[in-house]
């Protein structure tokens, strides 16, 4: 359903994006990671029709991006990152606007703004004007505008981006509804954790594609080195104490704890242990943990350099 | 079709809950030009005048008395000194001193010419300029009285050959300067109104965002500037509407031409007014760059190319045709036409051609703009 190949976005002297290419199949929710900057929104940008590339194509439900535009408009449905609906219209008239717009009439539209209100959760608030409105509820609006229409591509720009918790994980569950119902979803974001709910992922960086496949993909291929989290009584000091510890390749801190990346097969919990005791570290606890995608994320953008 | 109902729905919904934008859109106009209206003048009239009257004869008095008898001057002060007079302009208790010398009476009757001395105060040359004409014109006036009189004196019957001037002053009979200026207001007002309107709507939405939503959308360029500008000529041709009202009411203009020519007039020129304020929109990045653009673009050449004040005949070559390019020259051409002079269409086509043409360039750059931002 959508397909990018060597897709290139170049400002002046900067590149945003560098030869990215990857393909996303019809009903798959793709993830697209990496921190700020690093051309997400620049790539999604190009595939929804707003930038154009400096080189290489993009294919989006059938049509190329570049050459037939309004073909692609119609048939994807997309969420910009900071909120784009009119704050200064009712929750109703939000909707008509993007109806007309989408091109829905009469008992469809009904039918499609009842359906998206019972989505979004905003039955009995229809006639509130939306910047009154919560900053979830503005984003579960934004996502029922999307899909009003109903599209077979998503495009969502960091669709959580200031939404507390609870309301991310319901957020989910309309995406997740959404990818039952055959629709393909392209998400950006930088939570972690909402990775894990995609079914393929790309990791950006810099503008170049570093990792490309599902979570599990992603951690094996990426991150060839035991990692241990390690528990000590304090932190001060620690990374300077670990410098130039043999086979230890990276440390960072993990919350309370320390992870030490070590060269695949050559400590276990208890010879770091020693080793770290060794080294004037009064450790509490160590262990063996299985490597996150915290950890991928951290690895792969520690390891890349930044050339722009 | 159905798109370009959901922007110009969207764009009603949106006005009407502004309701500080569409207060100013609406009585801004209206209001300046009851300031201006009143204010602005050109008739001088109750100059205030110094006497001296150093010759204290009949004759003498008969002069002041025909100088009098008349709205433009108003006798304020009798001096007894010329050494006053310099005094009384300086502190502005008259605008004029007329000093009639002693032995005024008695060279008129020898035949000889009577100087009478009027000190102006230049400071408002204009106004000075018009006291001074008056003044020659009653001097001539008196001088013609005195002649016939004395030449029944002699015993002739007087059948002297004179040309005399009948000026009917056609299209402003009382020749209120109201008549002139309005016309000339309503351009620069409903000009600033359309444009500094018009200027800020897409650069809104790019401000706010929520034009990326719009750009990704099957929206085509035309159909979002056509749906953003309909609403504001619907509020033009009402401003207009409540300008003209005011114009009856206050001023006592009316149009003497067709009501058809004049809304067709309002029209083309609203087509124009509101493309260049879509031009601008289109090339700025914010509200506050678009708003400065449009006063600048509007205020000044409004007030000083479009012949409102300054008659662009008078001016050099370079601005005249300078101002060929300034689309409330045109409509204040048009609207003194069709407004005090009755005109027909024949004679206010070149008008309404060239403030076509004008707005077909301006909603050509917004279009192209527009376009390439999709």
């Amino acid at each position: 359903m959508i397909v990018a190949r060597e897709l290139t976005c170049v400002f002046g002297s900067f590149t945003a994006v560098d030869h990215v290419s990857f393909a996303v199949a019809r009903g798959e929710i793709f993830g697209f990671l990496g921190p700020n900057g690093a051309g997400k929104s620049t790539t999604i940008r190009m595939l929804c029709g707003l930038l154009r590339p400096t080189s290489g194509t993009a294919r989006v439900a059938g049509y190329d991006t570049g050459r037939e535009p309004e073909c692609v408009r119609e048939r994807i449905g997309y969420m910009s990152q900071k909120f784009s609906l009119y704050r200064d219209l009712s929750v109703r008239e939000n909707l008509a606007f993007f109806g007309g717009v989408y091109g829905l009439t009469g008992a469809r539209l009904q039918a499609r703004r009842e359906a998206v209100v019972g989505m979004a959760g905003l039955a009995g608030m229809i006639d509130r004007i939306t910047g009154t409105l919560s900053g979830a509820l503005q984003q579960r609006l934004a996502l029922g505008c999307a899909i009003l229409h109903e599209p077979s591509i998503l495009f969502l720009d960091e669709p959580t981006s200031g939404v507390d918790p609870l309301s991310r994980r319901t957020f989910w569950d309309l995406i997740q509804g959404l990818a039952a119902q055959g629709v393909t979803v392209l998400v950006t974001t930088h939570f972690l954790d909402e990775a894990e709910f995609c079914q393929r992922l790309a990791f950006i960086h810099a503008g170049r594609l570093v990792a490309l496949g599902t979570p599990a993909d992603v951690r094996r291929e990426s991150v060839q080195e035991d990692l241990f989290e390690v528990a000590l009584e304090t932190l001060a000091g620690a990374r300077e104490k670990l410098q130039g510890l043999a086979d230890v390749l990276a440390v960072s801190f993990f919350g309370p704890r320390l992870h030490v990346f070590c060269r695949s097969g050559c400590y276990d919990s208890h010879t770091l242990g020693r080793a770290l005791a060794a080294r004037g570290l009064a450790t509490q606890h160590v262990a063996r943990v299985p490597v996150r995608l915290e950890d991928v994320f951290i690895r792969l953008v520690q390891r890349q350099p930044l050339n722009r | 079709m159905q798109r370009f109902l959901a922007i110009f729905v969207k764009e009603i919904r949106q006005l009407r809950r502004d309701r500080l934008s569409l207060g100013m859109l609406f009585l801004v106009p209206v209001l300046l030009l009851a300031l201006y209206g009143y204010a602005l003048s050109f008739d001088v009239k109750h100059i205030p005048v110094a006497v001296l009257d150093e010759d204290a004869t009949r004759a003498s008095r008969e002069f002041l008395e025909s100088l009098f008898s008349n709205p433009y001057f108003d006798r304020v002060l009798t001096l007894d000194r010329r050494a006053e007079a310099d005094a009384v302009l300086d502190r502005g208790r008259a605008r004029l001193v007329l000093v009639i010398p002693r032995g005024f009476a008695q060279r008129l009757a020898r035949g000889e010419t009577a100087e009478v001395q009027a000190l102006v105060d230049g400071a408002d040359a204009s106004s000075a300029g018009a006291a001074v004409g008056y003044l020659d014109a009653l001097a001539a006036r008196a001088t013609r009285r005195v002649q016939i009189e004395t030449i029944q004196r002699a015993g002739i019957a007087p059948s002297l050959p004179l040309v005399a001037l009948v000026p009917r002053i056609w299209f402003n009979p009382d020749q209120e300067s109201s008549h002139f200026l309005i016309p000339g207001l309503i351009s620069m007002l409903m000009m600033l109104a359309a444009v500094i309107a018009t200027s800020l709507s897409i650069v809104r939405e790019r401000e706010r965002r929520t034009l990326e939503q719009i750009l990704v959308s099957p929206v085509r360029p035309m159909e979002l500037i056509l749906g953003k500008t309909l609403p504001y000529v619907l509020v033009g041709v009402a401003t207009m509407g409540l300008i003209l009202l005011l114009g009856r009411i206050a001023f006592g203009v009316t149009v003497a031409g067709s009501w058809w020519l004049l809304s067709l007039t309002t029209l083309v020129f609203l087509f124009s007014a509101l493309g260049m304020g879509l031009m601008i929109s289109s090339i700025t990045r914010s509200q506050q760059v678009a708003f400065q653009l449009a006063t600048i673009l509007t205020l000044l050449p409004s007030f000083l190319l479009s012949g409102l004040i300054f008659p662009i005949r008078s001016m050099p070559v370079f601005h005249q045709v300078f101002s060929l390019f300034f689309i409330p020259r045109h409509f204040v051409t048009a609207l003194r036409a069709i407004m005090l002079k009755g005109a027909g269409f024949a004679e206010i086509w070149p008008s309404l051609a060239a403030m076509l043409a004008l707005g077909l360039f301006f909603n050509g750059i917004a279009l192209w703009r527009t376009r390439r931002s999709m």
